[in-house]
């Protein structure tokens, strides 16, 4: 639902990064458990960049899926719904390894 | 640990973190399919997305802090009863402590026309309509602008009332000490699977709207078994913040 302001925030990051130079790519890192549309942020991105330096800078968003590893069985399972339990024996004692990940990563620069 | 990227033309370029760790990291799922591009370079920045929103809640924090005041960020979807609910704890406790009011809203000032008179030491509504782009939720910069308008050496405690949403809210710090939901008996037992990021966000949930129990098909101890499946270390109130 914010998806807009997220890639506002994207392109501060970039813009000021950039520092002049032309951005062809911009790379972002989302869990499972941000709720985040990835159809969404393409549509906000697209929209916003299109008035700015990055016009057709193409944003390419990585999604992580949520895993926890048990603190039980110690098996490490991919989690299905956002519920923080072992997909093997079902504890709730997990620890999470993934899917809260919210990152710009990296952007891909034309080099002058 | 270091992180070496190979690209195209055989360039080796190492990078050394100097950044904090934490759990985003995740260094198996990188994109290298733009180092085949002739004439472009990566930069790598590995910066959270809301780092600069996070910046500003930081400085919140500390402003706030500074002045002795704590700070609640106080969420539910609209309707779960947070205006009544703040009402109540201003009729209630206003005279024995100084509580400031920090109200988001959308558009309109209904919600802060409420709680004028309630007991608050000072109320500053923030239309995130205005100049702000109609946003869904609070941000560390809104607040920040409604805190300019509150004296803090006036308060102790500073209520920040924030957009009735269940999903955006959850994702924006602004810089307070604890995170408060309200939750409405009448929203359903299954909404803390829907609505995870919330749920998890919370130090303490308010349910909300007991008094409806006998009226409707609610399950409370489903809602609570969900709600510890997402958030194990919730503290849990039930309250009807209508009838007390």
């Amino acid at each position: 639902m914010h998806e807009l302001s997220i890639c506002d925030a994207i392109l501060g990051t970039t813009i000021q990064r950039a520092d002049g130079r032309p951005v062809t790519q911009v790379t972002v890192r989302i869990g499972h458990l941000r709720q985040v549309v990835p159809d969404a942020l393409l549509f906000g991105w697209e929209v916003l960049t299109e008035s700015t330096d990055l016009k057709g800078c193409e944003l390419l968003v990585e999604q992580v899926p949520a895993t926890v590893r048990c603190e039980e069985c110690q098996d490490e399972t991919t989690l299905e719904m956002p519920i923080l339990a072992c997909g093997s024996c079902g504890s709730f004692d997990v620890e999470l390894l993934s899917g809260e990940e919210f990152l710009i990563v990296s952007m891909q620069v034309s080099e002058a | 640990m270091g992180r070496i990227h190979l690209h195209a033309d055989g360039t080796e370029y190492h990078h050394d973190h100097d950044h904090p760790h934490d759990r985003d990291h995740h260094h198996d799922v990188g994109d290298h399919s733009g180092y085949a591009e002739t004439g472009t370079v990566r930069v790598d920045i590995l910066e959270s997305l809301l780092s600069e929103n996070d910046r500003v809640a930081e400085v919140n924090r500390s402003a706030l802090t500074q002045a002795g005041v704590r700070a609640v960020n106080l969420m539910s979807s609209p309707g779960a009863g947070k205006t009544t609910l703040l009402k109540r704890t201003l009729r209630q406790l206003g005279a024995s402590m100084r509580i400031g009011i920090l109200e988001g809203d959308i558009a309109t000032s209904l919600d802060a026309d409420e709680l004028d008179g309630a007991g608050a030491r000072a109320i500053a509504l923030v239309n995130t309509s205005a100049g702000f782009g109609g946003e869904c939720h609070l941000d560390a910069v809104m607040v920040r602008a409604g805190m300019s308008r509150i004296p803090l050496d006036d308060i102790e405690l500073l209520i920040i009332e924030n957009v009735g949403n269940l999903v955006c809210p959850a994702e924006f710090s602004v810089g307070e000490h604890a995170r408060a939901m309200v939750y409405a008996v009448t929203e359903g037992e299954e909404k803390p699977l829907k609505y995870p990021v919330m749920f998890r966000a919370a130090d303490v949930v308010v349910v909300n709207k007991i008094d409806l129990l006998p009226h409707l098909d609610f399950d409370l101890v489903m809602f609570l078994s969900n709600l510890k499946a997402v958030n194990p270390s919730a503290r849990v109130i039930h309250a009807s913040a209508r009838t007390g």
